[in-house]
C-alpha cells in the first residue's frame, strides 16, 4: 500500500482506459459523432416537414421507429435482469461482467423511449402524456413501467459503482471533484459494505419483476388491440423471452469489444463466454418454442383473416424478413452455441451478432405485416423505410456506442471491488457453501 | 338523449362518390397530390371500399361507402394515451386535434381503418383557400383526423333551435354526405327514437353492420343489396 492507503495491484489494468486515451478512441469518437450529426439532420428534416418523409402510409402507420422501440427496450433486458439473476443465484463468474451488462440497460433505454418520441407526429406535445394521461391506453402503461425500470436500473447500476468511484477518487487522477461527489464519502468500512450489499440485493430483487413487466407491457401495446396476429395472449412471455434473448446477445458483443479494445482477456475469459453462450442457447430454444407455438396456433385455427397475414409472412412479400428472422435467430446461432468447441468468445460473438439482427427482424415482422393487412379492403401499399428512418436508426446505434465508450472512460467497466472481493473472500465462502450441500461433512 | 346513426342502403348506392366529394368540401380535407396518393397518403372521411368477391369469370365487385362507424365500444378511444379521442354523450366519436400527439395508436387499433393521418401540413390550391368551411377547424401537420358525422352541423342546429326556443328535432341535423347523396341511399337520424327512419330501417331484415362480430357496435348500419 502506498501512502494514500491504496494499492491496486493486479487490477491496475482496469483503470487504464480511464487514465490513458489513445488515437483510436478519438477516431471512433469522431466517426460516431459524424453519424449522430447526420441522423440529427435527418430528424430535423422530419420534424420540419412531417412524418411524410418516412415510408409510412395508410394503413402501415407504424414502421421502423416502433420496431426500434421494441428492439431497444428488448436489448435493455441484457443488463439488469441478467446481472440481477446472476447475483441472486450467487454465480461467482458474474463478477467481471455485471457492470458491462448494467450499463447497456440504462443507456439503451433512452433510445427505446427516444424512438417512440421520434415516431410522434407532434413531438412538441409529448408532455400531453403527463398532462392528460389516459390510463386505459397501454402506451401509458409503457410510460409508467419504463420510467420505473429506468430509475431502478440506474440505481442498480450506481450502487455497485460507489466503491469503484471511491477508488478513482483516492487514485488522484482527473475529475477528482466529480468522483468525490459521487463516491458519497465511501471509505470501505464494514458497516458501509454491509449497507451496500443490502442495497444491492434489494435492488436486484426489485428489478426482476420490473424488467419482466416492461417487456410485457410493450407487448400489450400490440396484444391489447383486436388486430389479427397481434391479439395474442402469448405476446407477453414471447416478448420477454425475445428481450432477454437479444439482451444476452448484445452483452456478448459488448464484452467481446471491451475484451479486445482494453486487453481484458484475463478478466473476460472464455469461461464467461461459454456460460453466457449456454444461456443464449437456452434462450434460442425458448424463442423457437414460442415462435413455433404462436404460428402453429394461427395455422391450425386457420381463420382467413389470420391466414392472410400468415401466408404473407411465410411465402408473401414479407417472406424475406420472416425467413431472415428464422435464419438469424435460430439456424445460425443454434449449431454454434450447441458445441463446446464453438462456444468460444469468437463463436459466441458471431452467434450474438446473428441474434441481434434476427431479433430486429422479428420485431419488424410482428409490427408491419399485421398493419399491411387490415380487415377491410385497403389500398395495397408497400412499406419501404426511407433514408430518414435508416439514418435515425444508425444515429441511435452510434449514439448508444458513443455513450457506452464514454462510460468506459469515466468508470471501470469491470467492477474492481467485486473482482477483488471474489478473489479475497468468495473462495472460502463457496467452499463453505458447498459443504452445506453435502451429507457427511459436519457444518456447525 | 339522441343517439345519432346512419343507414346506408347498398341497393340504392350507385357508387358515384358524391358523398366523398361533399365530405371533402364540407370538412376542409386537405388535397393530397397524385404522388402522395400513390403512396397511400390520401385522407378521406368517407370513402368507397371495393369488395371483390369470387374469381374470374365469376367475379363480383361491390362498393361500400364507409364513414367512421362511431362505435358504441370504440377501439380507438381506449388506446389513446392522452384522451384526445372521445365519445360525447350522444355517441359521436370525436378528436381533440389540439391535444393529439400523433402517435397513431388509434389508427392502428381501429378495425375499420377509418382514421387518417396528416403526413404533411395540409395544403389547398390557391383558388380553394378562400372557400374553406369556416365551421370546421383545419387540422395541422402530424395529427389524426376522421369523420365526425359533421358534428359542427349538430352544434349549429342546436344553437338555431335554442334561438327559436324549441327542442332540437332530428330533421335539423344532417351530415354533408347524406345531404348530397343523389340516389337517396343514405339516411341519418336518431336511433333512440323508435319511429325515426334510421331506427326503422336499422331493424329491417336487410340490415347489417360491418365486422359485427368484433363487438364494436357501429352506429352506421348497412342495408344489403339484392334481396
Amino acid at each position: 500500500m502506498d501512502e494514500k492507503g491504496f494499492n491496486l495491484g493486479d487490477d491496475a489494468i482496469l483503470l487504464q482506459p480511464i487514465q490513458r486515451t489513445g488515437k483510436t478512441f478519438y477516431l471512433t469518437l469522431f466517426s460516431l459523432i459524424a453519424v449522430i450529426l447526420w441522423a440529427a439532420g435527418a430528424y430535423i428534416y422530419q420534424y420540419r416537414d412531417g412524418l411524410g418523409v418516412t415510408g409510412l402510409s395508410r394503413p402501415i402507420y407504424w414502421g421502423v421507429y416502433i420496431t426500434n422501440f421494441v428492439f431497444f427496450i428488448g436489448i435493455s433486458h441484457a443488463g439488469t435482469l441478467i446481472s440481477a439473476i446472476l447475483r441472486l443465484a450467487k454465480a461467482e463468474w458474474r463478477r467481471s461482467i455485471t457492470r458491462s451488462a448494467e450499463v447497456i440497460t440504462v443507456l439503451v433505454l433512452f433510445f427505446g423511449v427516444g424512438n417512440i418520441l421520434m415516431d410522434l407526429g407532434r413531438p412538441d406535445r409529448m408532455l400531453n402524456i403527463l398532462q392528460y394521461p389516459h390510463f386505459q391506453s397501454p402506451l401509458l402503461w409503457d410510460v409508467l413501467s419504463i420510467s420505473v425500470y429506468l430509475t431502478a436500473s440506474s440505481v442498480y447500476l450506481y450502487l455497485p459503482l460507489i466503491p469503484d468511484i471511491a477508488i478513482l477518487r483516492d487514485h488522484g487522477g482527473r475529475y477528482q471533484w466529480f468522483y468525490r461527489i459521487f463516491a458519497l464519502g465511501w471509505s470501505g468500512t464494514e458497516r458501509q459494505h454491509h449497507l451496500l450489499e443490502k442495497g444491492i440485493s434489494f435492488m436486484a430483487i426489485l428489478v426482476i419483476p420490473v424488467a419482466v413487466s416492461v417487456h410485457t407491457v410493450v407487448s400489450f401495446v400490440f396484444a391489447m388491440t383486436i388486430q389479427p396476429m397481434w391479439h395474442s395472449a402469448i405476446f407477453g412471455p414471447y416478448f420477454v423471452t425475445g428481450a432477454i434473448f437479444s439482451g444476452i446477445a448484445a452483452l456478448i458483443v459488448a464484452m467481446n469489444l471491451i475484451r479486445k479494445v482494453y486487453h481484458l482477456e484475463d478478466y473476460l475469459r472464455p469461461v464467461h463466454f461459454n456460460n453466457l453462450g449456454i444461456l443464449l442457447l437456452v434462450m434460442t430454444l425458448l424463442w423457437f418454442y414460442f415462435t413455433f407455438t404462436e404460428y402453429l396456433t394461427t395455422f391450425y385455427g386457420g381463420e382467413p383473416i389470420h391466414m392472410t397475414i400468415f401466408w404473407m409472412k411465410f411465402t408473401g412479400k414479407f417472406a424475406p424478413f420472416f425467413w431472415g428472422m428464422f435464419l438469424f435467430c435460430f439456424i445460425i446461432p443454434l449449431p454454434i452455441l450447441s458445441f463446446n468447441k464453438t462456444r468460444t468468445p469468437y463463436g459466441t460473438l458471431i452467434a450474438s451478432i446473428s441474434v441481434i439482427i434476427g431479433m430486429w427482424l422479428e420485431r419488424f415482422v410482428i409490427v408491419v405485416p399485421t398493419l399491411a393487412n387490415p380487415r377491410l379492403p385497403n389500398e395495397a401499399v408497400l412499406y419501404f423505410p426511407t433514408w430518414v428512418e435508416w439514418s435515425v436508426f444508425a444515429g441511435c446505434v452510434a449514439f448508444f456506442i458513443l455513450l457506452y465508450m464514454i462510460f468506459t472512460k469515466l468508470f471501470p467497466i469491470v467492477s474492481i471491488w467485486e473482482v477483488r472481493e471474489g478473489r479475497e473472500k468468495s473462495m472460502a465462502e463457496v467452499q463453505e457453501r458447498i459443504k452445506t450441500y453435502l451429507p457427511g461433512i459436519g457444518v456447525e | 338523449m339522441h343517439k345519432w346513426g346512419m343507414v346506408i342502403d347498398l341497393d340504392r348506392c350507385s357508387g358515384c362518390q358524391t358523398c366523398m366529394a361533399a365530405c371533402h368540401a364540407e370538412n376542409n380535407i386537405a388535397i393530397i397530390g397524385p404522388e402522395e396518393s400513390a403512396m397511400g397518403r390520401t385522407i378521406h372521411w368517407i370513402e368507397l371500399l371495393p369488395f371483390i368477391e369470387g374469381e374470374y369469370p365469376h367475379i363480383k365487385a361491390r362498393l361500400l361507402p364507409r364513414p367512421c362507424m362511431h362505435c358504441e365500444h370504440p377501439a380507438c378511444i381506449k388506446v389513446c394515451p392522452v384522451g384526445a379521442t372521445y365519445a360525447n354523450e350522444e355517441g359521436i366519436v370525436g378528436i381533440v386535434y389540439s391535444r393529439c400527439i400523433g402517435c397513431r395508436y388509434c389508427t392502428t387499433a381501429c378495425p375499420y381503418t377509418v382514421r387518417s393521418f396528416n403526413w404533411y401540413k395540409p395544403q389547398w390550391p390557391k383558388e380553394m383557400q378562400g372557400s374553406l368551411n369556416r365551421d370546421v377547424s383545419i387540422r395541422g401537420k402530424g395529427v389524426v383526423e376522421k369523420c365526425s358525422f359533421c358534428h359542427h352541423r349538430l352544434l349549429k342546429a342546436r344553437e338555431k333551435a335554442k334561438v327559436e326556443k324549441r327542442e332540437l328535432l332530428s330533421e335539423d341535423y344532417i351530415p354533408a354526405c347524406v345531404q348530397a347523396c343523389p340516389s337517396n341511399a343514405m339516411y341519418f337520424g336518431d336511433l333512440n327514437d323508435p319511429f325515426s327512419t334510421v331506427s326503422i330501417l336499422s331493424r329491417e331484415r336487410r340490415a347489417f353492420k360491418l365486422l359485427e362480430d368484433l363487438g364494436t357496435e357501429p352506429k352506421v348500419i348497412y342495408l344489403s343489396e339484392g334481396m
